[in-house]
């Protein structure tokens, strides 16, 4: 189980690498199609039906995917992995074994670590800690504002220059609204990112989970759902003013989505991602005050729950991301109210994702798109499609095995999911980072 | 150290007391007859004296009661029981774990029984999970107080001989009231009508999912009512936070003889205590010998809390038994 992988593994990547017999599934491309990827360099050279084993280079290494589904490594662009900090959670590396076996090559990582990522160090910090764990690529938003105080403003263009994607205060909102106008303001100089985590915190204070009829029942102190779209409007109006790049993280409500969708036909610049438990969970998943069903934003009722779903069809919500939040067996083995929130999403991300194809909600394309390109556009990254010339990250699924969720075989250092033993389809067989093969099932580690 | 064997308790076939929410009318109704036995027992009914005996009850509170610790203890003592009690201020549980710490601590002392307070809804259904005895929740955050219901019930009962049929209103704070809950479970459950009346600020969402009729205006929520109960508003709750001011409150919602005469003219007046009169409730109608049932609930809470612990304790087969 060491993270780190063995030298014969690394010499590999000198030869050239080819894919045969599988079939590819590419949003950026829109490709659907038999064939093969031939991967020079960690780039890829060829891809297509021409690419065969018959017209491969001498000193290739052969991978016969057996017709499986090749596919653009998932770019995650919502984790917390803990390091700095708090490690006994979860590390880079445990993080990066995880994201391997996910199928996840690409993740950004949330500035709230200890301490926190708000200065060009703890940039450099988590660039080098990513180069020396290569399972996976891992990046970094800046704190919006230092210490995530809500106030003052991180060096933004600095941090950027030094590799930060973007900018948020992680899984506090920006409450001040004349903050949020300066950031937006300051982050148009150089047309950066800003994330919100979309929850009036007013309004949201002392809640633990959603407000209704369940919160009620169970003595619960709720979180009213259109805190979320008070603060997405307020947002919008203040990115209508700036003209800024808004990305509004893990949507959970239909209000939200209608305001977003609202942006959008305005031509705001505005993007949102959401994740897997807010399409695929309710808020009856708490029950008799499952600590594992308590998320921020919470779980909520089943009619929000298929709003997104249906969003994600259409296209209105961008991205789907894993909002990974691993927590030790202490923060969730107490009275809920106490419970800390978040479950870990790497191990989940792609296989509860796939529950929207295999439901027929939408295509293949249209749902990777969510995992792979539109997350790498928004973020400016040059993954997450197999085009010629772009990075080899690539994963081998196969897409229809039908499986439980075994909480138990996760790579991740934290287990707090409440899928443990949920029926999918679909699984990761092999996950290469720059053609490198970084995971592959049954013999990993 | 052998441990102690459980059989099956057709009397109550539950290991603990979490709520009335999970209990049918029939165990109720069970209950509320095991506890009118001990209502008319004596002090030092010499058999009722023999049932618990070498029997470990433990009171174990994390938030402050008197009352509530003290009618459990005379409870578990009338019936032979050995009691422990352990008050576990609010503030030394900052931390969850200490919670389940507390737990493990106590249960490898091996008490039958345990009977537990927790400011936070929820955590008594944890605790439980952790422990080899019975738990009997005296109340957990704004969830549930069953044995408080149990005691309305039995005071009701006793007094107009049944709940069918009965129309109740429970007054105030609802939002933060698990004695609310509670009741509100038991009485539809037995039959009964419930109506909440409270300021919207106190009234929790979709309340009325519970099977109960709300109102905002004491003077139509009291209609014709056969019981009146009282809720207890804290005072850091209405200095503006959720209620504007004790005057504006009492003027609009506490109950006194003017607001009552809209009642059934022998209406009962309850109250879980402890009383803020002037508050939620008019000294005169608090003391009102004919109407206010409120000592008797007391009284009859040392013997519900007597029959949830016989209740209980029939699942265990020990050396003692």
């Amino acid at each position: 189980m060491s993270p780190s992988l063995d030298k014969n593994e690394r010499k590999k990547s000198g030869r050239p690498l080819l894919l045969v017999n599988a079939r590819i599934v590419d949003p950026a491309t829109k490709r659907d199609e038999r064939g093969g990827i031939l991967v020079e360099n960690g780039l890829i050279a060829d891809v297509g039906a021409q690419v065969t084993r018959q017209n491969a280079p001498a000193e290739a290494e052969i991978v016969d995917c057996g017709g499986h589904v090749l596919i653009p490594g998932l770019v995650d662009m919502r984790v917390q992995l803990r390091e700095p900090g708090e490690e006994h959670q979860e590390t880079i590396a445990t993080g990066s074994f995880a994201a391997a076996a996910g199928g996840v090559t690409s993740m950004v990582c949330l500035p709230n670590t200890h301490p926190i990522i708000d200065d060009v160090s703890g940039v450099e910090y988590i660039a080098r800690r990513a180069r020396e764990t290569k399972r996976a690529k891992i990046y970094c938003y800046g704190a919006l504002t230092r210490g995530l105080n809500g106030r003052d403003l991180v060096e933004m263009g600095m941090l950027s220059e030094f590799g930060a994607l973007g900018f948020t205060d992680a899984l506090n909102a920006v409450a001040d609204a004349q903050v949020m106008r300066r950031a937006l303001y300051y982050a148009r100089t150089f047309d950066l990112l800003i994330v919100q985590h979309p929850e009036e915190p007013t309004l949201a204070a002392g809640g633990a989970m959603n407000n209704g009829e369940l919160a009620t029942r169970i003595g619960l102190p709720g979180i009213p759902p259109c805190a979320e779209v008070m603060m997405i409007e307020r947002d919008l109006h203040l990115v209508r003013m700036s003209g800024a790049r808004y990305h509004v993280a893990h949507v959970s409500t239909a209000a939200a989505v209608e305001a977003i969708r609202l942006a959008k036909q305005e031509g705001l610049r505005v993007t949102c991602d959401t994740a897997p438990p807010y399409f695929s969970l309710n808020e009856n998943e708490i029950g008799d005050y499952r600590t594992f069903a308590k998320l921020s934003p919470p779980l909520r009722g089943e009619s929000d729950r298929r709003a997104i779903a249906a969003a994600v069809a259409e296209g209105i919500i961008d991205c789907i991301a894993s909002d990974h939040a691993p927590h030790d067996v202490e923060s969730k083995r107490v009275p809920f109210v106490q419970a800390a929130a978040g479950i870990v999403g790497l191990e989940t991300l792609l296989p509860v994702s796939l529950e929207l194809y295999h439901k027929g909600s939408l295509t293949l394309l249209d749902l990777l798109k969510c995992l792979t390109s539109r997350p790498a556009e928004i973020l400016g990254l040059p993954q997450g499609r197999l085009a010629k010339g772009a990075p080899a990250d690539m994963v081998l699924i196969d897409l229809d095995k039908p499986r439980r969720i075994d909480v138990a075989s996760f790579k991740s250092k934290s287990k707090n999911s409440p899928y443990d033993g949920r029926p999918v389809q679909g699984a990761v067989l092999q996950t290469f980072v720059d053609g490198r093969l970084v995971f592959a099932a049954g013999g990993e580690g | 150290m052998s441990a102690d064997i459980r059989t099956p308790n057709p009397f109550f076939p539950h290991r603990h007391l979490l709520g009335i929410e999970g209990l049918s009318a029939a165990e109720i109704e069970r209950l509320l007859d095991l506890s009118n036995r001990y209502a008319d027992m004596t002090k030092d009914d010499a058999t009722a004296r023999a049932l618990l005996r070498g029997r470990t009850v433990m009171n174990v509170f994390f938030e402050n009661s008197t009352r509530t610790q003290t009618s459990f203890e005379l409870a578990a003592k009338r019936l032979g029981a050995d009691v422990t009690n352990m008050s576990v201020g609010t503030s030394s549980i900052k931390k969850g774990e200490t919670l389940l710490d507390t737990a493990m601590t106590l249960n490898a002392m091996r008490p039958d029984v345990m009977i537990v307070r927790h400011p936070d809804s929820g955590a008594i259904n944890l605790l439980s999970q952790k422990v080899d005895g019975a738990v009997i929740n005296a109340g957990d955050g704004r969830h549930e107080h069953p044995t408080q219901a149990l005691l309305d019930a039995l005071t009701i009962r006793r007094r107009l001989g049944k709940l069918q049929g009965l129309l109740v209103a429970i007054c105030g704070d609802i939002l933060h009231s698990r004695v609310a809950r509670s009741n509100i479970h038991l009485l539809t459950k037995m039959g009964a009508r419930v109506r909440v009346i409270a300021p919207t600020t106190l009234l929790p969402s979709n309340i009325d999912r519970m099977g109960v009729e709300v109102f905002t205006d004491m003077r139509k929520g009291l209609k014709d009512v056969d019981i009146v109960m009282m809720l207890r508003l804290q005072l850091e709750r209405m200095q503006g936070a959720y209620v504007p001011s004790v005057r504006e409150y009492f003027h609009f919602f506490g109950l006194d003889y003017e607001k009552l005469s809209v009642a059934k003219p022998n209406a009962l007046i309850m109250h879980p205590g402890p009383m803020n009169r002037g508050v939620e409730i008019d000294s005169e109608v608090a003391d009102d010998i004919n109407r206010s049932v409120i000592r008797e609930q007391v009284e009859m809470g040392v013997a519900v809390r007597m029959a949830c612990l016989d209740a209980l304790t029939r699942g265990i087969v020990g050396q003692n038994r």
